[in-house]
């Protein structure tokens, strides 16, 4: 190169004036940062700060850990081989008898009832039968007595995995996995592995709600991307007049139109084409039915603003060249639309993934997705944990999924989506 | 009509009767009938709105005549879909396939007849060689300038060998530069490669650069088909006579016809002798037309031979280059143009006309044409 070549006297001037490109751009991208300042910090509050703490609540495990200290001290240096010595139990007598008088023995007890089934009442009762500290030396024997769990590894190997301060314990739990007695991971049994399923079913209704809604929502965003502007707009108002109706009422409806007593089957009823009420609501067919009719917005509006951009010169200029219609469709148009339909396929299918309403006013008790039982943990049971990790499962899937949308896109884009 | 004179080729594409009509009221092709000889390039010249974009989408298949009949080598192709017509066209945005190469876009018309890929490859890369552009085949079009996607467009045109390609106003997006070296490339490829060849373009020059012969449309209505020489030098009416080329238009009534040619009294006073070629009579009202490059300009009081001398006055030189026009007031027409060729009349340069000097103009009879009125 020429300016390499002009030795130093070049490389001289060079640095001011790029200091220089830099003061000038500054106030520029001040101005930029601080238009864009107040979303930011609302953000941070309202979505990345939940969605951290969430995350960090799907692993956080202090419950046990404040309610029966000395106990969780001296079973971390224990092995876990056998049962724990004289000092544990002594320790776990003393945090029993603490943890009775501040009233943090209960939360203590659900925590470890999560573990293992039972807990609850074994350390309740042994509150209840605990009447001092025993005598030195004479822990071990007292618990035992007032109740024989004391006397079980897999009591103590649970206490001292909930001990934490953090756990892999409600992950496992949200993808069906479990540690055993010797801390192995392996398979929940089998009532409470059901959030595989429950995963495997979001993602299922999901995906044909997505589908659904490409098949109605192509042919409609191609009329509105052709029609003459007048009837577009037109037509575009009733594309979107499901967003002027609350979630809720629309959902309603479809139990009034769907219902064992509903207009359709009335309707088909009376046009003699069944005698029997067919069973259209709280069912999967229910719930795909009303999501793709609240998701198909979604769908059309990404497909509609990239069949805009495709100029009708290239369907004539296909004819022209001898490309019969469908060939013409198939070559020319489709492939101009998949970033339209990718992006429309990504936003339905992961809001779908989130569908919590619908699903739970429409859907069986076999069709509630992923995001019931989140509601179910925080609300009703308060179990926080779990909801969060499966929360967090849900999170890490979606994500997943956008980066191999993203991958796709880009590979596309280098490589050319289509080969004659 | 001087093209009826010519023995004609066999005729490729026949327009018959065509009539089109949008709206059911206003016809935007009134009565067309059109031959294009096979081999030939035939350019449809107009403003817009004259039906000529029409005329190429009807011969295309992408509008439907309302009447008549369209033959393509002697085959009706009225009811024919575009895609069977084997005709290649060129559009004015190039539409370019974006989401294909080059390579890609130029091989789809062969692989849409299912052309074996040797085949195809070799015609592909001729194709490109032709266009000189093998070396950006895995480009994509958005990478490629103007000039370069019509290029490319115009290989995939003609890469299936179709019996005729049409092209719609193709250079219209580009620089003046490039456009002149595009108007060149195009004909020197229709020379070589001896296809038919429809053209349309709003732009004269264009249209005389390129064309065996023009259509001028006007009105739904084509006014005259000619050579370019032809069309410049002997127009049918006013419009052809102002639209290809420049041309000076003065009012005035006809008084005496002799044979071919006739005394005109101009509104303004005076009278001047001109050709008569579509004037209704005597006593009938005409336009006179005279190209700017005809005329002469002489100073006050010089004598002149001819039988045409105006008084005029001088308004304005603009000075262009390889030549300059003088812009005059002769007989009420404040915008009567004369081309001053540099050294043609060392007296009269354009930085020696003052504005305002009073001149007179000379032009021989026969460059003056008694047209209808405007």
């Amino acid at each position: 190169m020429t300016a390499t070549s002009l030795t130093g006297a070049n490389a001289l001037t060079e640095v001011p004036l790029k200091r220089r490109l830099r003061r000038a751009e500054r106030t520029r991208q001040v101005k930029a940062l601080a238009l864009v300042l107040p979303l930011l910090v609302f953000l941070l509050f309202t979505f990345a700060g939940p969605i951290a703490g969430m995350l960090w609540r799907a692993i956080d495990d202090r419950e046990v850990r404040q309610a029966l200290p000395q106990t969780v001290a001296a079973l971390a240096s224990w092995d876990g081989k056998d049962l724990p010595d004289e000092k544990a139990y002594a320790a776990l007598a003393s945090d029993i008898l603490a943890a009775r008088a501040s009233g943090t023995i209960a939360i203590a007890a659900k925590r470890l009832n999560y573990a293992l089934n039972g807990f609850r009442t074994i350390l309740t009762s042994t509150a209840r039968n605990l009447k001092a500290v025993p005598e030195p030396g004479t822990a071990r024997e007292t618990l035992g007595k007032i109740n024989p769990a004391w006397r079980e590894r897999t009591t103590w190997t649970t206490i001292k995995d909930a001990g934490g301060p953090v756990t892999g314990f409600y992950l496992l739990a949200a993808l069906d996995l479990t540690r055993n007695v010797d801390g192995a991971i392996v398979a929940a049994p089998p009532d409470q592995a059901i959030y595989r399923d429950v995963f495997g079913r979001t993602f299922l209704i999901s995906l044909g709600v997505t589908v659904l809604c490409l098949l109605l929502g192509f042919p409609v965003a191609y009329l509105l991307a052709t029609l003459p502007p007048g009837r577009s707009n037109l037509l575009m108002i009733f594309v979107l007049l499901p967003f002027w109706t609350s979630l809720l009422v629309r959902t309603c409806a479809w139990i009034v139109l769907l219902q064992s007593k509903g207009v359709v089957n009335d309707s088909l009823h009376w046009l003699g084409i069944i005698d029997e009420p067919l069973r259209l609501i709280y069912n999967r067919f229910g719930v795909c039915v009303a999501m793709t009719h609240v998701l198909l917005p979604f769908m059309i509006l990404p497909l509609y603003s990239s069949m805009k951009a495709i100029s009708p010169a290239y369907m004539r200029a296909a004819a022209s060249l001898g490309a019969p219609p469908l060939t013409a469709f198939l070559r020319i148009y489709l492939p101009q639309t998949l970033p339209g339909i990718g992006a429309g396929g990504l936003l339905v299918f992961i809001l779908a993934l989130g569908y919590y309403i619908t699903p739970a006013l429409v859907g069986g008790a076999a069709d509630q997705m992923i995001s019931y039982f989140i509601a179910l943990y925080t609300t009703e049971t308060a179990n926080w944990g779990l909801a969060s990790a499966l929360g967090a499962v849900l999170l890490l899937a979606t994500i997943l999924l956008a980066l191999v949308y993203g991958k796709l896109v880009q590979g596309q884009q280098v490589t050319g989506g289509m080969k004659n | 009509m001087e093209a009826g004179l010519v023995t004609p080729a066999p005729a490729l594409v026949r327009f018959s009767g065509i009539q089109k009509t949008y709206d059911g009221e206003h016809l935007v092709v009134k009565n067309l009938d059109l031959d294009i000889r096979k081999g030939e390039f035939i350019t449809l010249l107009g403003p817009s709105g004259s039906g000529k974009t029409t005329t190429l989408m009807m011969l295309a298949g992408f509008e439907v005549p309302t009447q008549g009949e369209i033959y393509l080598a002697d085959r009706p192709i009225k009811n024919m879909p575009p895609h069977q017509r084997d005709i290649g066209m060129v559009f004015q945005n190039y539409a370019l396939f974006p989401h294909l190469t080059i390579e890609e876009n130029v091989a789809f018309p062969l692989s849409v007849r299912k052309i074996n890929k040797a085949e195809t490859q070799a015609r592909v890369k001729a194709a490109l060689r032709m266009i000189k552009m093998e070396t950006l085949a895995q480009r994509r079009p958005g990478q490629l300038s103007g000039g370069q996607q019509q290029r490319v467009a115009l290989a995939r045109a003609l890469v299936f060998n179709p019996q005729l390609v049409l092209m719609d106003e193709p250079l219209g997006a580009l620089d003046k530069r490039l456009r002149e070296q595009m108007q060149l490339e195009i004909k020197q490829l229709h020379e070589t490669m001896g296809i038919t060849v429809v053209y349309v373009t709003h732009d004269q020059s264009e249209a005389l650069t390129m064309s065996d012969r023009i259509a001028v449309f006007n009105d739904g209505i084509v006014q005259q088909i000619d050579r370019p020489d032809a069309l410049y030098e002997h127009p049918v009416n006013s419009f052809v006579a102002n639209f290809v080329g420049e041309s000076n238009v003065l009012a005035g009534t006809v008084e005496t016809i002799e044979k071919d040619y006739c005394r005109v009294a101009l509104a303004a006073g005076g009278s001047v002798m001109a050709r008569a070629v579509n004037i209704a009579g005597a006593g009938a009202s005409t336009s006179l037309s005279v190209r700017p490059e005809r005329i002469a300009i002489i100073p006050d009081g010089a004598s002149s031979d001819g039988p045409n001398r105006l008084p005029a006055k001088v308004q304005n030189t603009i000075y262009l280059g390889d030549h300059a026009l003088a812009v005059l007031d002769v007989a009420g027409n404040a915008e009567f143009m004369v081309k001053l060729q540099p050294g043609a009349h060392d007296s009269l340069r354009h930085s020696s006309l003052r504005p305002g000097e009073n001149v007179f103009i000379t032009f021989r009879p026969e460059d003056c044409l008694a047209l209808d009125p405007v």
